[in-house]
């Protein structure tokens, strides 16, 4: 079982620390980790995707929200939220697979966003499985290196 | 002022009486401001973790937060234990460590530790004072934070530039606003009604009471709440001392370590309140299947211990003092006699028997007319290893405490510990530690501090030669393979008493055993008993 816990922290030094080891000592998973500061400076949130059985899962809520730099949690399943991950992925071309990998680009709905002689990089910005999909996809190609910051996600929007 | 001048001014607005600790460098400036301290009294300890222990001794007693301060470096990695050791058992500290100038702070130099990170895992919360400005809140907050809730250790690092920087106003907040910090201490209404809805239909009712119980100061409503409506209590290690031995609904301690027939009743319960307790390893062997034929409802004031280990029927937050108050305000006239019946029956047919060597002193029976001799209100301080497990399970329980490290199962705390409930209580009341050779060895430094400070605990060493807890395991496991037990080459204890200028007991079998007990327990002086035990017994 996935879920994502979107987690409000005191945006203070050490607090990744504090919430990463957590986990580390309490065998939770860690399938991404993203955090960013949110309008109020003072607070960041952090965006974790773990996975587990019901009751880790219910630990991991609960433990957090024992830590006292942690101001608010909501847990949420990805059909309940729009689920979002950029990725940059370098790969090699050629003149035989140029066509190709432009077509996956346009398929896939991802960004060539820089080029030279023998090199291109490609951005998608879509849900976690679409990444995936390009990964895969791009894996008969010659793939250098690859950046992404894992799931960012919120609850959907209600009235 | 400066910024230590300011610590103390809080540890004063505390009402702090006692820091336990050792001092270095970076801890200078703070031990200079206390000598100027009104009210407090620096105990100097040999070690650094024994200041924990002995923070966790006086605030078990007192019910107020331990404080103990030590220095940078070794000073602060030494006393993680007695972090930990708190920690694991819910015991109100405010461990202060002296830190290297904040400026050099990430460059190893002299004596810089990460402290605050590797305590992470120990303590309640953490600071690292970075601004002189913030010292009163940040004890302020320690404070709190260690007091309410589930208790626990908190930790203050402060870097020596801070404590020697200028305080211009000392303003020490009364109030403390934490955004992410409101314990639920007083239980849902609603589900107390449904407690006692199912206690009425329940037809083998059983109460097991933790530690927690004891770190709300239960005790008494546990009492009238068990008499009430005739519940059986039985108790974790923590929990001893919930109740008198001798009240009418006290069936002992569960555990592997504990009473069968107390394993018995919670294995045979239709409806289990726990209160203040982990439903722990050692307590409960199987927890996941403890609910397969009974209804469980689990009472702490820490949402997280609910579900951990056993998934509970009734889930109650809050604190336990607060529910067993508001379930005394509810009707509760029902009637199990036949359930006590039963239990009664248990109790006298599930007796262990014991078999021991009349040429030794019979431990068992020793803790029971030692803890029967003591004072009502005397304080017990049991120690880790066999001596625990004959203290846990032959102790009297009257009106006293009895003290031991149930969670971390920490070697030397009981002399330690000892020393800080001694500290607390004074000529108020008898404080006895009861420990082994090994853990013996591990603390009796401290016997220089208690000399130092006039604290007066009795100190008893169950000597048998051996680390008699792994000898039992590999007796069982490794077939009498012993590996690493032996205590040959331990010194002779008439001497260290003399060294330490302290009277000295030697007892080498039951022999006349009330009166040497009396007669050691006579004086409100600090003295050794040893007791020479078969090394050969068992638990």
């Amino acid at each position: 079982m996935k879920k994502i816990y979107s987690v409000l922290v005191e945006n203070r030094s050490g607090v990744l620390s504090k919430v990463a080891g957590l986990f580390a000592r309490r065998c939770f998973n860690i399938d991404s980790l993203a955090v960013g500061e949110t309008d109020d400076p003072q607070v960041s949130c952090m965006t974790i995707v773990s996975s587990g059985d019901k009751k880790t899962l219910e630990q991991i809520e609960k433990q957090l929200n024992k830590k006292l730099d942690v101001i608010k949690i909501k847990t949420f399943d990805e059909p309940d939220s729009i689920p979002r991950e950029l990725m940059l992925v370098k790969v090699k071309y050629n003149k035989t697979n140029r066509r190709d990998i432009m077509e996956i680009c346009e398929a896939m709905k991802a960004d060539i966003v820089d080029m030279s002689k023998s090199q291109m990089m490609i951005q998608i910005c879509d849900r976690p499985c679409r990444t995936q999909t390009l990964i895969n996809l791009l894996s008969s190609i010659s793939i250098v290196e690859i950046a992404r910051t894992g799931t960012l996600a919120l609850p959907k929007c209600t009235d | 002022m400066t910024g230590s001048d300011a610590m103390v001014k809080c540890l004063e607005r505390e009402g702090v009486k006692a820091v336990f600790g050792y001092p270095g460098v970076a801890i200078a400036p703070f031990y200079n401001s206390m000598l100027s301290a009104e009210g407090i009294e620096s105990v100097l300890v040999r070690t650094e973790q024994n200041a924990g222990h002995a923070a966790s001794g006086y605030s078990r007693v007192t019910g107020e937060v331990g404080v103990c301060a030590v220095t940078s470096g070794p000073g602060a990695t030494n006393l993680i234990t007695g972090i930990a050791t708190a920690y694991a058992d819910s015991i109100p500290m405010v461990c202060i460590t002296g830190q290297v100038d904040s400026q050099l702070l990430g460059s190893d130099v002299f004596q810089e530790a990460d402290i605050t990170g590797a305590v992470e895992s120990f303590v309640k919360y953490s600071y690292l004072v970075k601004n002189v400005k913030d010292i009163p809140r940040i004890f302020r907050e320690a404070f709190h934070i260690a007091n309410t809730g589930r208790r626990g250790p908190v930790l203050i690092d402060v870097p020596i530039d801070i404590q020697n920087a200028e305080l211009n106003n000392f303003d020490y907040p009364d109030e403390v606003s934490l955004r992410t910090y409101k314990p639920t201490v007083k239980g849902n209404a609603a589900q107390i009604k449904k407690v006692v809805k199912e206690l009425k239909k329940a037809k083998r009712p059983l109460i097991c009471a933790g530690g927690g119980v004891i770190l709300s100061g239960a005790q008494r409503q546990l009492c009238e709440f068990a008499s009430r409506c005739q519940v059986p209590v039985v108790h974790t290690m923590m929990g001893i001392g919930v109740m008198p031995s001798n009240h009418g609904m006290y069936y002992g301690m569960v555990g592997n370590n504990g009473k069968v027939y107390a394993n018995v009743a919670m294995n045979e319960a239709d409806l289990l309140i726990m209160v203040g307790a982990r439903v722990a390893d050692r307590a409960v062997n199987q927890p996941d299947l403890i609910t397969e034929n009974k209804i469980l409802v689990h009472i702490d004031v820490d949402p997280a211990e609910i579900g951990k280990n056993a998934a509970s029927t009734i889930p109650l937050v809050g604190d336990a003092k607060n529910i067993f108050n508001d379930l005394l305000e509810e009707d509760l006239s029902m009637d199990h006699s036949n359930w006590i019946d039963t239990l009664d029956g248990y109790k006298k047919r599930m007796v262990a028997k014991r078999n021991p060597d009349p040429a030794y002193v019979d431990p068992a029976e020793f803790v029971r007319l030692l803890s029967d001799n003591m004072e009502e209100d005397a304080i017990y301080v049991a120690d880790v290893g066999q001596n625990q497990i004959w203290s846990c399970a032959n102790y009297v329980m009257k009106k006293g405490r009895f003290l031991t490290t149930g969670g971390m199962g920490t070697m030397g705390y009981s002399i330690p510990a000892a020393m800080g409930a001694k500290k607390a209580l004074g000529k108020k009341a008898q404080v006895v530690a009861v420990c082994g050779d090994g853990s013996f060895q591990m603390s009796f430094m401290e016997l220089a501090t208690m000399n130092q400070h006039g604290i007066n605990a009795k100190v008893i060493v169950l000597k048998n030669n051996y680390l008699g807890m792994v000898r039992q395991y590999q007796h069982f496991t490794y077939n009498d393979n012993y590996s690493v037990v032996d205590l040959s080459g331990s010194p002779d204890l008439e001497k260290i008493a003399e060294a330490y200028s302290i009277p000295f007991v030697r007892i080498e079998n039951m022999d006349g055993i009330v009166d040497k007990i009396k007669a050691f327990l006579a004086d409100d002086k600090t003295a050794l008993m040893e007791c020479i035990i078969d090394p050969m017994d068992l638990v």
